[in-house]
């Protein structure tokens, strides 16, 4: 479904993403690991169009993509959720999904009907299916930082996307908070078969979850694989697994 | 029904049904001097109100919002001074004036963002301003139009008065309308977070342009009852320290409320006229009061109102 | 309308030159406005105001001592420091505690004292006309190519590039002007490695008030002094520092070319509607480059 091949991207000559490539297939679970500052966020920004390649190729669905601007990628099927939270924050949880909904339905030009009366249904089956729900009426600002990011993802449910993108969902959760999530994320690709991509630092979480594990170094992808292979592989293990057995599901 | 039980909760329509009946009622008791006044209010509630469309439920750094209002108002008394058609076309046309002249100056300013957008705006105001101020042959230059003829139906005092009652009355419901719309909710989320906007799939530029549009048009209504009222124009509506005060306006009533921005207008004229009575250093207060805004009460006067009688809920129209 | 008859190319320098003297001002106000503008991000409407406030003190202090020439010395020299005691005052009162609000509080805070001041100023000096006289040896006009060419205009050229030669001395080669241009581009990390911020800051605040205190009094004998001063001359230096670039000296001399010699050909192409020259340019440059010609620090 998505594949990217020699993507760089410079900054003024700092080589932020040298040569990276990675596949998704319809379905996957794509973690993508590396240690701070290897381009797991830039390469995210590229797929969705906030930043431009500076050369290479991001093909979603056999289209370029490369360089779009992000709401057409959005409107090509692509949603994403944020590392630092960024919501809608002086507007209820309702408004916040039924934002993206409304947008999904093409109706952001609509001046004649009220909003409230408007994808009702479709936003609160959302909010429920994040656990949300009765949460609705609140201000979105309001509430915990572990809602919030739940309602991050919420949001990005609103356009219907064939591929989920979640930059770092459970950075700063409470273990309790990261069970929820990752409950979220395995009923969002076993029920509803959503294609998930992200990125993540709890190894734990990354490996209880993913099909298939991409890990970046320095701007590169060093391997792609499913767990077990990454997991034994010589050079992510002293690059980023930290040695000999780090890891436990 | 069913609409217009979505719009409005039964507080604030009970409230509003209030205020218009009193508001109808009111000239029966008032002086001359003061429905003249009110008349103003209403046009200048609408300018706010209009501007507030784009400032605190879109977020632009609308800084020189009353060029839409000037050109719609100059559009006006040009049209009915020069033209010979019947007056009534030219409460029509000017506000489309001034939408074009939104369509126009949006194109170029909606690509940049926050100051940047101001700045160009501000500079492309100016430029309106000035082209007026030296077309002494077509608009009068900087003594203006006056005597612009105006029936007495509409143009004395209490007649003023009712016109600009109801014209302000419908626009500010249309408004209202606009800004729960889904037109509006996106709008408001592009405030909040343009660039999650884009993430989701709005074209925040599009949006903005037609925000810019419909403000500009709304103010080029007010234009047309300025000119009601006062039965002359002049390029000190254009100028941009005029729309800085409208921004002020804004800022004392509540700008994330919808009728902020006409208590805030109301406040600041009927200060401005009882205040100009004992002093003529009026501007040294109003400067004063917008330090104390800002430092004290952000939110403005609704704001705070409704903190303390709505706890922690939703904000009501 | 009508178009001027006999544009020589003599005409056409001697206009250029004006121009030329009248950037100089632009220059110095619109380079306190960028200074300001790019290391505290305060967009300061009321920059006007003090350039008016510096141009009403040089009156105030050459009229003190005897209207003379050393009466005009002085007045260059105290004018622009008094403005820049006004402005610490303002800054370590009011605007030290704003910094983190958004822009368009600290717009609107610096609008306030635009309204303030501007009645502050009519309070004192009333509402005529001042005018102050350039020394003698400075009044009257060269001639140039059989045009007159005001001497006080050439002594504008000659303080210009100083200024801004100053100015670049000062960013670039002090210490503190490196600091205030890292905290610039970023404050919080100036403050971590020990250096007071608020220091960096209230000392850039003066400076660029400074300049146009000073601006101000340079341009006193040049017109009448009056109200309306300060509205005019702001939104000159507003646009001159977006085309050059936010918080870019250079930039405000790129501007202020641009705008100074856009107006004086204007006026010798088009008198009625020279004033929309300079706006066209303006226009043109933001068009193609939004974010000003030279490299801005926000």
């Amino acid at each position: 479904m998505l594949q990217v091949h020699a993507l760089q991207k410079s900054f003024d000559g700092f080589l932020a993403v040298n040569g990276t490539t990675l596949t998704v297939e319809k379905g996957d679970v794509v973690a993508v690991i590396g240690p701070n500052g290897a381009g797991k966020t830039t390469l995210f920004h590229l797929i969705t169009g906030q930043l431009a390649p500076t050369s290479g190729t991001i093909l979603f669905k056999e289209e370029n993509i490369a360089g779009l601007a992000p709401y057409l990628v959005c409107r090509k099927g692509i949603s994403r959720s944020y590392q630092v939270v960024n919501i809608f924050n002086r507007l209820t949880v309702f408004e916040n999904v039924q934002v993206a909904v409304l947008s999904y339905r093409k109706k952001t030009f609509n001046i004649f009907r009220p909003a409230k009366t408007m994808a009702v249904g479709e936003t609160q089956k959302i909010l429920d299916s994040v656990g949300l729900l009765d949460k609705a009426e609140m201000t979105s600002g309001s509430l915990s930082h572990g809602d919030q990011k739940v309602l991050e993802i919420a949001i990005a449910l609103g356009n219907r996307p064939e591929l989920l993108i979640l930059d770092e969902p459970t950075a700063g959760m409470s273990p309790e908070e990261t069970a929820v999530t990752l409950r979220l994320m395995k009923s969002l690709s076993g029920d509803l078969g959503l294609t998930i991509l992200f990125c993540e630092h709890d190894m734990g979480m990354v490996f209880s979850i993913a099909s298939q594990i991409m890990v970046m170094q320095q701007g590169k992808s060093i391997i792609q694989g499913p767990p077990d292979e990454v997991r034994n592989n010589q050079q992510v293990r002293e690059a980023y697994l930290g040695g000999a057995d780090q890891c436990s599901t | 029904m069913i609409l217009f039980k979505a719009l409005f909760s039964k507080k604030s329509a009970i409230i509003s049904i209030l205020l218009l009946v009193l508001l109808l009622l009111l000239p029966q008791f008032l002086p001359r001097f003061y429905t003249y006044l009110f008349a103003m209010i209403f046009a200048i509630c609408l300018l706010a109100t209009s501007l507030n469309m784009v400032l605190g439920f879109g977020g632009m750094f609308q800084f020189h919002h009353t060029v839409f209002y000037g050109f719609g108002a100059y559009a006006f008394a040009l049209f009915v001074t020069k033209s010979g058609l019947p007056l009534w076309i030219g409460y029509v046309i000017a506000p489309f004036c001034s939408a074009l002249l939104g369509l126009v100056l949006g194109l170029i300013t909606v690509r940049l963002t926050k100051l940047y957008f101001g700045m160009l705006q501000l500079s492309l105001g100016s430029l309106v301003w000035a082209i007026t101020y030296r077309w002494y042959s077509f608009t009068g230059g900087d003594d203006g139009i006056h005597g612009i003829p105006i029936p007495d139906l509409i143009g004395s005092s209490t007649g003023a008065y009712y016109f600009n009652l109801i014209v302000t009355a419908a626009c500010l419901l249309l408004m209202y309308i606009i800004v729960n719309s889904p037109f509006g909710r996106t709008f408001q989320g592009i405030r909040d977070n343009p660039e999650r906007c884009e993430a989701v799939g709005v074209n925040v530029q599009k949006q903005q342009l037609v925000g810019q549009i419909i403000a500009a048009f709304f103010a080029g209504v007010a234009g047309t009852l300025f000119v009601t009222v006062e039965g002359s124009v002049f390029p000190d509506l254009m100028f941009w320290t005029f729309s800085l005060e409208i921004l002020i306006m804004c800022l004392l009533g509540g700008w994330f409320i919808f009728m902020g921005p006409a208590l805030g207008a109301a406040i600041i004229i009927m200060l401005r006229t009882f205040v100009g009575i004992y002093t003529e250093y009026w501007t040294l207060i109003l400067g004063i009061v917008l330090m104390l805004l800002i430092f004290f009460l952000p939110e403005g006067v609704l704001g705070l109102f409704l903190k303390k009688a709505v706890p922690a809920e939703k904000r009501e129209g | 309308m009508e178009f001027a008859s006999n544009i020589t190319l003599a005409a056409l320098f001697q206009q250029i030159l004006v121009g030329l003297s009248r950037t100089t001002i632009l220059f110095i106000v619109a380079s306190g406005l960028s200074l300001v503008l790019g290391v505290l991000r305060i967009p300061n409407v009321a920059h006007g105001s003090l350039y008016m406030i510096g141009a009403f003190l040089a009156y105030a202090i050459a009229t003190l001592f005897g209207g003379g020439p050393s009466g005009f010395w002085i007045a260059l020299f105290l004018a622009p420091i008094g403005v820049a005691m006004i402005s610490f005052i303002i800054e370590r009162g009011l605007f030290c505690h704003l910094y983190e609000r958004e822009h368009l509080m600290l717009l609107l805070f610096t609008f306030a004292f635009t309204l303030v001041f501007g009645d502050l100023v009519k309070l004192v000096w009333g509402s005529d006309y001042r005018s102050l006289s350039a020394p003698v040896f400075l009044q009257g006009a060269f001639s140039i190519f059989d045009f007159p060419f005001p001497r006080y205009n050439l002594f504008l050229l000659i303080i210009g590039p100083l200024v801004a030669l100053g100015l670049w001395f000062l960013t670039n080669k002090t210490k503190i002007g490196k600091i205030a241009r890292a905290a610039a581009v970023d404050r919080e990390m100036v403050g971590a490695i020990g250096i007071n911020v608020s220091w960096v800051f209230a000392a850039v605040f003066v400076i660029g008030c400074f300049l146009a205190g000073l601006g101000g009094a340079l341009v006193a004998p040049t017109q009448n002094i009056t109200q309306g001063m300060d509205h005019a001359i702001i939104i000159e230096a507003f646009l001159i520092v977006i085309i050059g670039g936010l918080g870019n000296i250079w930039g405000a001399l790129l501007g202020a070319l641009i705008f100074g010699l856009t107006d004086s050909i204007g006026i010798l192409l088009l008198p009625q509607f020279a004033i929309v020259f300079p706006y066209m340019a303006v226009i043109i440059v933001l068009v193609f480059r939004p974010k000003g010609l030279l490299k801005s620090t926000w």
